[in-house]
């Protein structure tokens, strides 16, 4: 499966949550797939969708996924030991793990040759870590949010994307109604 | 007057309850300060645009924040100004300690200091230089113009404002 693929899959799982998707096509594919209020689309800045996600979970109490990619996460590593070390039970931090920059051209990424960001989430501290396949994401996501337990979720799949416009919702009409959906 | 004390104080009382840093030694003691109050979630970070995303985060959880940082931070962080914070219009406090100017002992920190206020201005964001302890009178009002206009904006705090950096 490719991310488009798994987002497509669990959609309906995402949409009664807050969502803090990743920068690029991530964020187009998701936007494609299933726009809500409850979706916070990030239009720049790689890197920092999981910083975002955990600020957000650690200043409310409802659930907070953040999508994030291999190579996002790879760019700003230090948010493993921040959020090991600032335990939300409200939160997942969702790394659609395909092994390459795909907003970029596909590039690989070390994801795909040596390094495990599993390994450096359990090395940073944080306790629930999981590794799914990206056919068994739905199940693992909905198993993540009714835990109530912090969780980093690693999804292992094929690297591509889906043709999709991008967006062109002015931020901070996406930032609005947003901040609406997380008071409401 | 105690001016870490007294800068906590103003974070307090304008509402700010999710603050993240950066060390410097200029800002020991604000930083301990702040850890030390319970109506304000202190959250360290490793590096200021790590923070900012926690910030932005934090803001739209429906939490004032602040961010306390090195004026080092600012080359570290225009991307993330440009296109987090101005774009998506988040206000965002940055108390920053501003290395490299008067009573400054370590000579490589004036490189980014005379970058400082240009890349700040590049940037539109409101700037401000506390350069004696009288000027700290400002952060209240400068906190309030913050949470006005969603805007980021900058205190630069220098060694003179905080009594010297170290020994000299």
């Amino acid at each position: 499966m490719i991310r488009s693929e798994i987002l497509k899959e669990i959609a309906p799982i995402l949409r009664d949550q807050l969502v803090a998707c990743n920068i690029g096509i991530p964020s187009q594919e998701l936007h494609a797939i299933d726009d809500q209020p409850t979706n916070f689309y990030m239009l720049g800045t790689m890197g920092l969708a999981s910083s975002i996600g955990l600020g957000l979970a650690l200043a409310q109490d409802k659930t907070v996924i953040s999508i994030d990619g291999d190579g996002s996460v790879l760019t700003n590593l230090c948010t493993l030991p921040t959020i090991a070390n600032n335990v939300a039970d409200n939160y997942i931090l969702m790394i659609i793990d395909n092994g390459s920059y795909g907003s970029t051209g596909d590039q690989p990424t070390y994801t795909g040759k040596k390094t495990s960001l599993a390994g450096m989430a359990r090395a940073a501290g944080c306790e629930n870590v999981v590794e799914v396949m990206d056919v068994d994401t739905g199940p693992a996501l909905e198993k993540a949010i009714a835990e109530r337990k912090m969780t980093v979720m690693v999804v292992k799949c094929d690297s591509g994307n889906a043709k999709m416009p991008v967006i062109t919702m002015d931020p901070v009409v996406i930032k609005d109604r947003f901040m609406k959906a997380v008071s409401a | 007057m105690d001016i870490d004390k007294k800068i906590t104080d103003d974070l307090v009382a304008n509402d700010i309850s999710f603050v993240t840093t950066v060390p410097c030694k200029q800002l020991a003691g604000v930083i301990e300060e702040i850890d030390n109050r319970d109506d304000i979630f202190h959250i360290p970070s490793n590096k200021e645009d790590e923070g900012m995303g926690l910030c932005a985060g934090a803001w739209m959880g429906g939490k004032r924040p602040a961010i306390i940082m090195q004026n080092t931070a600012i080359g570290v962080t225009i991307n993330t100004l440009a296109t987090l914070i101005q774009y998506y219009r988040m206000p965002l406090p940055m108390l920053i300690s501003y290395r490299g100017e008067l009573r400054e002992p370590v000579a490589c920190q004036v490189e980014m200091a005379v970058h400082t206020k240009a890349l700040l201005a590049q940037l539109n964001i409101p700037t401000y230089h506390f350069h004696h302890q009288k000027d700290v009178e400002e952060l209240d009002m400068i906190l309030k113009y913050t949470f006005m206009c969603n805007k980021p904006v900058a205190i630069l705090t220098d060694a003179n404002f905080w009594g010297g950096y170290g020994d000299q």
